[in-house]
């Protein structure tokens, strides 16, 4: 699924618990992430939770990431930034506005840095691989 | 009688809507809520009577000086201190226990010695002796507890040997809730000669302590989780123990006679507390326990131990709730987890019904995977938790697990 159907579909949903079952199930439908990846060197550390992110160069050179979290809230956020950042150049990783793209589906506070979700050093993490790789 | 309700309106925090919500505020060891009349004497203090303490030659000054100095002598009477002279304001209790460390530690702690923690240590209470440790090279014995939480005394007894030196013990687990039988661990100590110091910032909120009854060499307390601002906490320290203790920090208000070749330093306690202190705050301390102590601390801990005995009823209605840490006499600090849902995200969803919680491993990480997690999700209760707060909790958490 690609972000603008996301957003899409979050339009539809109008309490918030509609919202967070509707994450929960993207969190269970992100393919299952390999047990030799839950590792330390996959870690991105977070505070409350245990945040994976596994990064794959493409043979164009684009960019894709595998992700999984122990928490299915997590999981399902995590589902979303992969929906934004995946199979995109490391350039064009670079310029997307992921905060527009959070206030959109009305998730903004899960970027806050109190939140210690890991997934803003999730988000830092998908910019540092688009450095490198 | 203890009016809970009429106690709730003296907390205008407690009095917001959350997530379109009643406030349910079970965070209150991480920090509790303050009172009114706290916030009134620190506005006060800075609108109408503020200047810097101990430079009296003007009114103003002579003026918070003794208003300062008030402050500690209402922390003396709190914990039933000798002298006023053995009350030391801190930043928090971390740096109280930091204090004792690099100075009590450095000059009387050797290699051969040993110093006693429990297992169930916040990271201020475990950290700084594992770090002075490896400076000095002295053993740190850490005792075991229970799988339950509770205290083991055959456990405890083990761990003190001749050398013990120091045992540094917490009074209250700020994850499990169990409260340490402080005055036969202390007096066994004293039998080894050692010198104890009590990490109190949990249990001092919740009980009376009397210091001299403890007989207890050092105690460290937060003013923050008292009722009291941020930004202050409390050194106790038997004046003879103070009193042959190297300063900490150096500068301005803690010296005696200075010279470009040399200075000498200034009885305690104003030899530990270098610089401008937070002035505010400890008066500000002063009223939060003024304001506990017109309660009654053994007002609060009858209501706190109802608290608890009621939340132990409806707990088990959550089907696939655990608690974690069932020692008897426990307070009012309920870790749980709930089967197949991260705590993480039972947090989420509590906020979202205005429900406050703590989650991860509460400054204490060896403790939450002693016990066999990686993270708790905790509840907390203050002075003036009451049963709509626990009911919200049930409701809230019966809710939650309807999304998985």
């Amino acid at each position: 699924m690609d972000i603008e159907e996301l957003i899409e579909n979050f339009q539809f949903l109008d309490n918030w618990e509609d919202k967070y079952r509707y994450i929960i199930e993207l969190g269970e439908k992100l393919p299952p992430l390999p047990e030799e990846y839950h590792a330390e060197e996959w870690k991105v550390q977070g505070c409350q939770s245990q945040v994976w992110l596994v990064p794959q160069k493409e043979e164009n050179g684009d960019l894709s990431f595998a992700g999984d979290s122990d928490a299915m809230i997590v999981k399902g956020l995590i589902a979303i930034v992969l929906s934004i950042y995946n199979h995109k150049s490391p350039s064009a990783i670079k310029a997307v506005a992921v905060e527009d793209i959070f206030a959109k589906l009305n998730l903004q506070e899960h970027l806050s840095p109190s939140r210690r979700n890991g997934l803003l050093a999730m988000i830092d993490k998908i910019k540092h691989y688009a450095e490198i790789l | 009688m203890y009016d809970v309700k009429k106690i709730r309106k003296d907390f205008p925090v407690l009095g917001l809507q959350i997530n379109g919500h009643p406030n349910t505020f079970l965070d209150s060891a991480a920090s509790a809520q303050k009172p009114q009349m706290v916030i009134d004497k620190m506005v006060n203090i800075y609108s109408k009577e503020y200047s810097n303490v101990h430079r009296g030659s003007y009114l103003l000054s002579e003026e918070i000086t003794s208003e300062y100095e008030e402050a500690r002598k209402k922390v003396q009477k709190f914990l039933g201190a000798k002298e006023d002279s053995e009350i030391v304001f801190t930043r928090n209790a971390t740096e109280a226990i930091n204090l004792v460390a690099a100075t009590w530690g450095r000059k009387f702690l050797s290699p051969k010695d040993r110093v006693v923690i429990s297992e169930a240590e916040h990271h201020a209470n475990l950290v700084p002796w594992q770090v002075l440790r490896d400076e000095i090279g002295f053993e740190l014995k850490i005792f075991k507890i229970n799988d339950d939480g509770s205290f083991n005394p055959e456990e405890y007894q083990k761990s003190l040997n001749d050398n013990t030196k120091l045992v540094a013990i917490t009074g209250m687990s700020n994850v499990l809730g169990t409260v340490f039988p402080l005055k036969e661990m202390i007096a066994l100590a004293h039998q080894r000669g050692a010198k104890v110091l009590v990490d109190a910032c949990q249990y001092i909120v919740h009980q009376p302590v009397d210091v001299v009854d403890l007989d207890c060499d050092f105690l460290a307390f937060s003013g923050h989780k008292i009722y009291g601002p941020t930004g202050v906490g409390v050194l106790y320290g038997k004046e003879e123990l103070l009193s042959i203790m190297p300063p900490y920090q150096f500068g301005g208000d803690m010296v005696d006679v200075v010279t470009y070749e040399k200075t000498t330093f200034d009885v305690p306690p104003a030899r530990f507390e270098a610089g401008t202190p937070a002035i505010v705050q400890a008066i500000g301390l002063g009223a939060a326990l003024d304001y506990v102590m017109n309660l009654g601390m053994d007002a609060i801990k009858a209501h706190e131990d109802e608290l608890v005995d009621y939340i132990h009823q409806r707990l088990p209605e959550v089907k696939g709730l655990k608690e974690i840490g069932t020692a008897a006499g426990k307070g009012g600090v309920i870790s749980i987890v709930m089967e197949g849902v991260h705590p993480q995200d039972l947090a989420f969803l509590l906020d979202k019904e205005g429900v406050s919680i703590r989650v991860g491993h509460h400054c204490a990480a060896p403790l939450v995977h002693r016990m066999g997690y990686e993270s708790l999700a905790r509840a907390s209760f203050g002075l003036y938790t009451d049963h709509d707060d626990i009911d919200r909790f049930i409701a809230a958490l019966q809710k939650a697990k309807t999304f998985f």
